[in-house]
């Protein structure tokens, strides 16, 4: 007996009972809807988690740590370095696993303000231009520092968006673009020109609420001074954060900002920050350990000093999506499985309204396993109509979601969730099928034949 | 050697410790192109021996053979296989699928022993014409009359060229009329060299056939008790008919 034949009864079987086969395929088709828009949601949240990442400086920035010395280097203490530009010179010359070393000063404490309006940055420091690369910052408008500029120590700035709405008002409030290359604001009261100018960062949230806005307008005016919004608002942070920083050369930090704190007259040399970015990630290990091994000479054995790599934070992502996907799962899970049950509810009520029809098939020569595979054939046809029904209706299941919030992380459709769908709706089908299959397999042909 | 050879054939059932023997060792050949009829009252074992005869039952004593094969001992799956390809079944209720048409219920054997779908409807086809019911194809078996469902069903169990043929009743849901055409029609089949066995508690029907097997409570009856099956009657009115014809 060949399957395409089995196939087609048993979608004759489906089709002359069509209300009957929907309901019993709405479990299968509901389950796979939310298994696959719940992947689509959480990937999106996923997606959303690994561009704040990056936003962060990526995956393999690798932040160098001060640490309290071990205890058998207690005695050694007072005599820890701390993170100096020695170690940036001796990183770059000896340690060619380590692709990119950014130094950093910051300025705590720091006020930026103009024309009587005062800010504080979330971030002012002296920099090198490998920031760039580092932070993954890029430039919008203007020049970020040259040689020179480091050299003489210069009273120049690159600022975030951010420091911009801030002191020159919000280009959304006024509707052009507000470029201030060339203007002055003073850093701790001490004028500084502005050069250059980063794009805004968003997340994509952030992007299609702001696209959004544009689209309907200003419609709602405030009276009075705006609120101000939390900054821990939908993990946004981090962009906030990068669009709230003022860079300055870093010897225009040690210079100007450092002379207080000196010691024996010459400014603080401690930097705040080094990051630096391996070569490759296949071979973080040995490139910290190189790292490690030059930094122990600069500092002359004191342990005073870690690495903090990206990778746990991936990891906590990892987790996060791995719990909601199993959550979700498992959900979905508990839904197809209740179709299944309602597929098994249904074979077991058809097989007994045919009983006599399978007694004539008997008859006329259908072996016990040609009614099994015919039931469980149609059985599985019923689970895998729902489950193609089931992956289209995740389609409009995703519209329908970011129709009602449209400034949520896109949900994205996976094709592994599709499969895991339809494959665990075909084992549904099967399992559900096998009992009531069993039963008609072995109906005795003459009882079956003078069933009323 | 006979087409089907029973031997000291015993069907029992257990009913509440009670014994009953619906077949009681019964010894029976039938010769390959006999037209033949088993009759007798309800009750009387006639339809069990139809299912042992047409390998639906297994005997619970004694031996069979079909076409030179014992087939006592053979599982139910093996039973199947020989249903399908050695016999063919023709129901008091016509028994067709309700929601495949014509054509498909006579393909119906064919798809079960695997035949290729162009052959399968060619022999369908070939079968529908013998039994005049050729420009039926697409109807459902609730858009014909009882009689056209009868010859679907003959048809049915002409397709896959069985050895024998077992009819159950086939006139008894029939008017007068369409039964004598369905009667025929077995007679026509017999004409063919086909083995037929009609199975009827109508002795009217039953003498149509040369050879009939009376069962009565579970045995073969010796001799056919003519007063019983009505055939005296029915041989008075033919004497009647050739006198008359005879003036």
């Amino acid at each position: 007996m060949n399957l395409v034949n089995t196939v087609l009864i048993g979608l004759k079987e489906i089709w002359s009972h069509k209300f009957r086969s929907l309901l019993t395929m709405l479990g299968i088709i509901l389950g796979v809807a939310s298994l696959v828009g719940m992947a689509a949601i959480i990937k999106g949240m996923e997606n959303g988690m690994k561009e704040a990442m990056v936003a962060m400086g990526g995956v393999d920035k690798v932040l160098l740590r001060l640490q309290p010395v071990p205890s058998w280097q207690d005695h050694r203490a007072d005599q820890a370095p701390g993170r100096t530009m020695a170690d940036v010179q001796a990183l770059r010359k000896s340690a060619p696993l380590v692709r990119l070393v950014s130094p950093e000063m910051a300025i705590e404490d720091v006020t930026v303000s103009r024309l009587g309006k005062n800010f504080r940055p979330e971030l002012c420091s002296g920099v090198w231009k490998e920031v760039l690369d580092m932070n993954l910052h890029t430039l919008a408008h203007g020049r970020f520092f040259n040689e020179i500029d480091e050299e003489e120590a210069r009273s120049v700035c690159v600022i975030g968006t951010g420091i911009r709405d801030e002191m020159f008002g919000k280009p959304e409030d006024v509707g052009q673009e507000i470029i201030p290359i060339g203007e002055q604001i003073l850093i701790n009261g001490q004028p500084f020109t502005i050069i250059g100018m980063f794009t805004k960062y968003m997340s994509e949230q952030d992007a299609k609420e702001a696209a959004l806005k544009a689209k309907e307008g200003n419609q709602k005016v405030v009276a009075g001074p705006k609120r101000q919004k939390g900054w821990g608002r939908k993990g946004g942070w981090a962009f906030w954060s990068k669009n709230n920083t003022v860079y300055i050369p870093l010897n225009t930090a040690w210079v100007k900002f450092r002379a207080v704190g000196d010691l024996n007259g010459v400014p603080d040399p401690r930097l705040s920050d080094i990051n630096i970015k391996v070569a490759s990630l296949d071979q973080l290990e040995p490139a910290l350990q190189q790292a490690r091994n030059v930094l122990l000479v600069t500092h002359h054995g004191i342990e005073d000093f870690t690495f903090q790599t990206q990778e746990n934070q991936l990891e906590n992502i990892n987790k996060q999506i791995q719990n909601a996907r199993l959550s979700g799962g498992i959900i979905a899970a508990i839904s197809l499985l209740v179709g299944g049950i309602g597929i098994m509810n249904i074979m077991l009520a058809s097989i007994n309204e045919r009983i006599r029809e399978i007694g004539i098939c008997k008859a006329i020569g259908a072996t016990g396993l040609d009614i099994f595979i015919q039931i469980l054939v149609e059985s599985l046809v019923v689970s895998m109509i729902g489950a193609l029904l089931g992956v289209a209706a995740s389609y409009g299941f995703v519209e329908v979601l970011q129709i009602l919030t449209p400034s949520a992380n896109t949900p994205v459709i996976t094709p592994m969730a599709m499969v895991v769908g339809v494959a665990f709706s075909a084992a549904v089908g099967v399992l559900a099928g096998l009992i009531p299959a069993f039963k008609a397999a072995r109906l005795h042909p003459i009882q079956a034949l003078r069933y009323e | 050697m006979a087409l089907l050879e029973l031997r000291n054939v015993s069907k029992i059932y257990h009913l509440g410790g009670e014994e009953i023997r619906a077949l009681d060792d019964v010894t029976l050949d039938i010769e390959a192109g006999e037209f033949c009829s088993i009759i007798g009252p309800s009750g009387s074992g006639k339809s069990t021996l139809m299912h042992i005869l047409g390998c639906l039952d297994s005997p619970s004593l004694g031996t069979i053979k079909l076409d030179g094969v014992e087939i006592q001992k053979a599982s139910t799956s093996q039973l199947a296989h020989i249903r399908n390809r050695k016999i063919g079944f023709v129901f008091q209720f016509f028994n067709l699928l309700p929601k495949l048409n014509v054509v498909q219920n006579v393909e119906l054997p064919m798809i079960y022993s695997g035949i290729g779908g162009k052959e399968r409807r060619e022999r369908a086809l070939k079968a529908l014409e013998m039994v005049e019911l050729g420009n039926r194809l697409k109807n459902r078996p609730s858009q014909l009359s009882g009689g056209q469902q009868q010859r679907v069903a003959i048809a049915r169990a002409l397709v896959n060229d069985p050895k024998i043929i077992f009819a159950d009743e086939p006139t008894g849901n029939l008017d007068t009329h369409t039964g004598e055409v369905i009667l025929e029609l077995f007679r026509n089949l017999s004409r063919q060299g086909r083995t037929v066995m009609l199975v009827t508690h109508n002795p009217e029907i039953a003498a149509v056939t040369p050879r009939r097997i009376e069962i009565r409570n579970g045995k073969i009856a010796d001799k056919v008790d003519t007063r019983l099956a009505g055939l005296d009657r029915l041989a008075a009115a033919a004497a009647k008919s050739a006198a008359a014809g005879a003036h």
